[in-house]
């Protein structure tokens, strides 16, 4: 595809309309530098109260918005320790003990031969892979939100294609706020700061569409279990 | 301005065309009660209606001519007080949008706005009325007109004042703040969703099981009584006014002269 | 699509004598209204957001055009396209280009107004290609070929009953006593069909809840995870979306969020909300590999510079149809066109024309319980009347309410000849009316009294009570 596909003239067209509806023009230098002022100095919205309260215990605030949403959280304190609550939580379920992952370092580094019979593969996700495991790289504590960034290590079909979703969350990197995770997401060793998909998730599938009653599992997951893992 | 003999304020009455034509039964209850609250009470004989029919119907000009009408007639009252929530908020929040930004008309409509009340809110929140004259005992229910609720925020005001009258006992009603589908050239105009609007109303109202059902605004109140009495409803509908000041002789909203 | 606004009352005279939509919609209060109700509750900083969002949404309005080319050259830098299009049709056309040239033939859809607006799917749809709806409600319109009766919930105007029905005639192929009395069934039923399109789509089209000018994202606000799966699995992702999206940074458009759920569906935050940029990276397992933006104009430029300019703050949450008691009486369809409720009633005529679409700003008490939920502060009711303002210069406004308006104007303006008509008004219609204190029918108000009674006037007017009192003052001398 060429780079610009839009009939001639419509580009131009539509923004001098609407500098014309501004009463503005072209080259306007004052309004040009109040764009950019905002862009440079990203103003941030006053962060929740239940989020900014001297004394706010984030995790536990994380933990309570996540489960309000029907999601599952776990704690673990050891990497050693999340095969074993992984294998627990698919059992529970009734679901095989078989997952696959990307090539995440600290997801590559656990040890799933822990668990006897725990098979795992890497890569996108296939369409009969009953479990996806990610990272995110923040837990956001005023929704209960999960933020995931797509790439190699994490790829994004994961997230979406199986039944189950798995979501490792460092407790270092609880944050408060979308701004603060948005803020960690700029401090990536890349480019460009987005991924091709940041992925905020916050429980499992759900759709109200039939007759305005929430029912689980639509087209993503039907079942969402979130680590919170000490050591990381 | 104010009476120079013994300083009480000097209220000019809006009594808005429905009460003149349909129920001036409210428009004295209304002066009642300023005149309860210490005002004295006029009533300038130039004064119509507050333009809402043009200014709702898209006709600003007319609406216009209205507005200085009305702001004319009320020349020299420290006060300008109406026993509607719709009339008030026309003649508060939409009089000064009539007029040209830094016109002198603008700032004539900005100053009168600043003058004008709602009955009811006026009692409280200027005059700071905590008991009135009128004396009731049985139970009523209360309809939060949408513009008195919305524009000029009255919600409290009301049920301070009926809750001062002894044996009176205020029983809510589901879904008392939503609109009872009157709406003005609305009910003519789409009559079918109206009355749907109304008919959800009165279920709301009868299943609050109270004698009376009361409201700030007549042409609300036309509205809900036309149709409860159509359903054949026992319930009694009345001008909060009306029980405030104790004017209860004339029987309630589209009651038949036998019933008061 | 083909508008029938102009038919409203008839419309909704249908709308309120249809049992099924009734039974519907009398789930909105006790779902949509009392959840947001909650959300509001659980956030006590929700007001002070709302004005926050509302200058947020002010200030990328008026340097709307910088923000515009600044998020296109982000789109550009991180590998995606901007297509500028003036005319629905002109997005439509440049869609099916795209489409055409990755040699599409199967397009999976995520939820998306603008989409309808354009009548996209009918104009992909005449090109040979199969285009199939992804969001569980929109694909029940599908198959029903109903368009959608609420922006958020599409499907809100059927019940789960309808639904069943559907899927069996549909789903022919599907075993005849198969269950499918749970919701629950139901979904996963559309799940798995719906699974096999995912899988094969050549092309995955989104619309944009954002679009941020700082990153070039647009972002997608979904509870299902369809328009994730739509646009992961394609080889190509197209979002259609309109100039007015944009904002400023990444900030603002989290500071949207926190509104838009919780305005919306009474959520703190939808399951996902997905942002965008670009096409997949070298290196990336998964993602499209071109990714294009749609940016659709269609009259909104234009809005700007009227006095309808605050209506484009609309970040499309839905409150104020929900809140919206015409709304609540008669459903979506009514209206008439893509955009319902008193969002639609100020969108459509700028679209439509006020000629099409003059019934929608009318259709209103001004209750103003829209403009109280709004979470932009727009205000539709003010903006409703000025529809009705440029209605009435404009010549639109019925001859016979003319004519009443002038000739009630002209009366009310002369107080002696008024207040003598309302007099002998008050005792005709007092007379006419016996003791019964209501009329059962009246001239001129017919519809008023089909449903209702109308209540009598007590006989006098209060400018005579109270002449009448000032003279019996005077004669006894003032006692107060
Ligand atoms: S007008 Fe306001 S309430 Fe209605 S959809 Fe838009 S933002 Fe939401």
């Amino acid at each position: 595809m060429k780079p610009t596909n839009s009939p001639a003239g419509a580009r131009e067209s539509i923004l001098s309309k609407i500098r014309t509806s501004l009463g503005a023009s072209e080259n306007d230098d004052a309004r040009t530098a109040a764009a950019e002022q905002r862009i440079t100095a990203k103003p941030r919205a006053a962060a929740p109260l239940r989020v900014a309260e001297t004394g706010t215990d984030l995790l536990a605030r994380f933990k309570d918005e996540l489960q309000r949403q029907l999601a599952t959280v776990a704690e673990v304190a050891t990497a050693t320790e999340i095969p074993a609550a992984i294998a627990g939580y698919l059992h529970a379920n009734n679901q095989p003990l078989r997952l696959r992952h990307g090539a995440d370092a600290y997801l590559s580094s656990l040890d799933f031969s822990s668990v006897e019979g725990f098979e795992t593969a890497r890569g996108a996700a296939a369409p009969d892979d009953s479990a996806g495991l990610s990272a995110a790289f923040a837990g956001i504590a005023e929704t209960g939100t999960m933020a995931l960034a797509s790439g190699p290590d994490n790829p994004v079909t994961l997230g979406y294609l199986p039944d189950t979703h798995i979501i490792i969350v460092p407790k270092t990197r609880i944050v408060a706020t979308f701004e603060d995770a948005f803020e960690l997401l700029r401090e990536r060793p890349s480019a460009n700061p987005m991924p091709r998909t940041l992925n905020l998730i916050t429980g499992p599938s759900r759709t109200a569409d039939i007759g305005g009653r929430i029912v689980i599992g639509a087209h993503g997951p039907r079942r969402l279990l979130a680590i919170l893992a000490g050591d990381l | 301005m104010s009476d120079p003999a013994t300083k009480r304020p000097r209220v000019g009455l809006f009594a808005t065309c429905l009460v003149d034509m349909f129920r001036p039964s409210v428009g004295m209850a209304a002066a009642r009660l300023i005149e309860y609250a210490d005002c004295e009470v006029v009533v300038p004989h130039a004064q119509t209606c507050c333009g809402q029919p043009a200014y709702n119907s898209g006709d600003r000009a007319d609406a216009k001519a209205l507005a200085l009408q009305t702001i004319a007639a009320f020349e020299g009252c420290d006060y300008v007080v109406a026993p509607s929530g719709s009339c008030a908020g026309m003649l508060k929040a939409h009089y000064p949008r009539l007029m040209d930004e830094g016109s002198d008309d603008h700032a004539r409509a900005s100053a009168f706005a600043a003058r004008v009340h709602e009955l009811v809110s006026f009692l409280v929140d200027v005059r700071g009325l905590s008991d009135v004259p009128g004396a009731f005992s049985g139970t009523v229910t209360y309809h939060d007109s949408c513009s008195g609720l919305r524009e000029l925020t009255i919600k409290s005001q009301p049920r301070t004042l009926l809750k001062s009258i002894p044996g009176l006992e205020l029983k809510e009603m589901d879904d008392c703040e939503i609109c009872c589908g009157f709406g003005g050239a609305f009910s003519v105009k789409f009559p079918d969703i109206s009355n749907a609007m109304v008919e959800k109303k009165t279920a709301n109202i009868a299943a609050a099981d109270a004698d009376i059902i009361l409201a700030g605004d007549l042409g609300c109140l036309m509205n809900m009584a036309g149709k409860l009495s159509r359903q054949e409803s026992k319930i009694a509908c009345r001008h909060v006014a009306e029980i405030l000041a104790g004017e209860l002789d004339d029987p309630p909203i589209a009651s038949s002269d036998d019933k008061r | 699509m083909q508008p029938t606004s102009h038919d409203f009352k008839s419309n909704a005279r249908t709308a309120l004598a249809d049992r099924q939509l009734q039974e519907a919609l009398s789930g909105i209060p006790g779902g949509l209204v009392a959840q947001r109700r909650a959300a509001r509750d659980r956030l006590p900083e929700f007001d002070d957001l709302r004005d926050y969002g509302r200058d947020l949404r002010n200030h990328a309005l008026q340097h709307l055009d910088i923000y515009l080319e600044r998020y296109e050259q982000a789109v550009t830098e991180a590998g995606g396209h901007v297509h500028w299009a003036s005319t629905g049709g002109d997005a439509c056309a440049a869609i099916l280009r795209i489409c055409q040239g990755a040699g599409a033939q199967l397009v999976t859809k995520g939820k998306s107004m603008v989409s309808e607006e354009i009548g996209l799917n009918a104009n992909l749809e005449k090109a040979g290609l199969e285009v199939v709806e992804t969001d569980l409600g929109e694909y029940i319109l599908q198959i029903r070929h109903e368009t959608p009766s609420h922006i958020i919930a599409p499907a809100i105007h059927l019940t789960q009953g309808q639904v069943e029905a559907d899927f069996r005639r549909e789903h022919s192929q599907l075993p005849k006593d198969r269950r499918l009395i749970d919701p629950a069934e139901l979904v996963d039923e559309a799940r798995q069909i719906l699974r096999e399109k995912f899988l094969n789509a050549d092309v995955g089209i989104t619309g944009a809840n954002f679009l941020i000018a700082e990153t070039g994202s647009s972002i997608i606000v979904t509870n299902e995870g369809n328009g994730d799966l739509t646009q992961s699995l394609a080889k190509v992702h197209i979002v259609i979306t309109s100039v007015d999206k944009v904002v400023p940074t990444f900030n603002d458009a989290a500071a949207l969020l926190r509104l838009l759920a919780r305005s919306a569906t009474g959520q703190e935050i939808t399951s996902y909300t997905t942002f965008s940029t670009g096409p997949r990276r070298a290196g990336d397992p998964d993602g499209p590999e071109q990714y294009h933006v749609i940016l659709l104009d269609n009259g909104r430029s234009e809005l700007l510079g009227t006095e309808f300019r605050e209506v484009l703050r609309c970040i499309r949450c839905g409150a104020c149809m929900n809140h919206c008691p015409v709304y609540n009486a008669v459903g979506g369809h009514a209206y008439g066109w893509v955009y319902p409720g008193p969002i639609g009633a100020v969108l459509n005529p700028g679209m439509i024309g006020i000629k099409e679409a003059g019934n929608l700003p009318n259709a209103s008490t001004f209750c103003g319980r829209c403009e109280s939920v709004c979470p932009m502060h727009i205000p539709l009711p003010k903006l409703m009347r000025h529809w009705r303002e440029r209605e009435f210069l404009e010549g639109e406004t019925p001859f016979v309410t003319r004519l009443a308006l002038k000739s009630w104007a002209t009366l009310a303006r002369q107080p002696w000849a008024y207040h003598a008509l309302s007099r002998l008004m008050s005792r005709a219609m007092k007379f006419a009316s016996g003791r019964h204190g209501a009329f059962t029918w009246m001239p001129f108000a017919s519809g008023w009294t089909g449903g209702r009674n109308f209540p009598a006037p007590q006989g006098k007017t209060f400018q005579e009570l109270w002449a009448a009192r000032e003279k019996q003052a005077a004669r006894t001398g003032r006692t107060q």
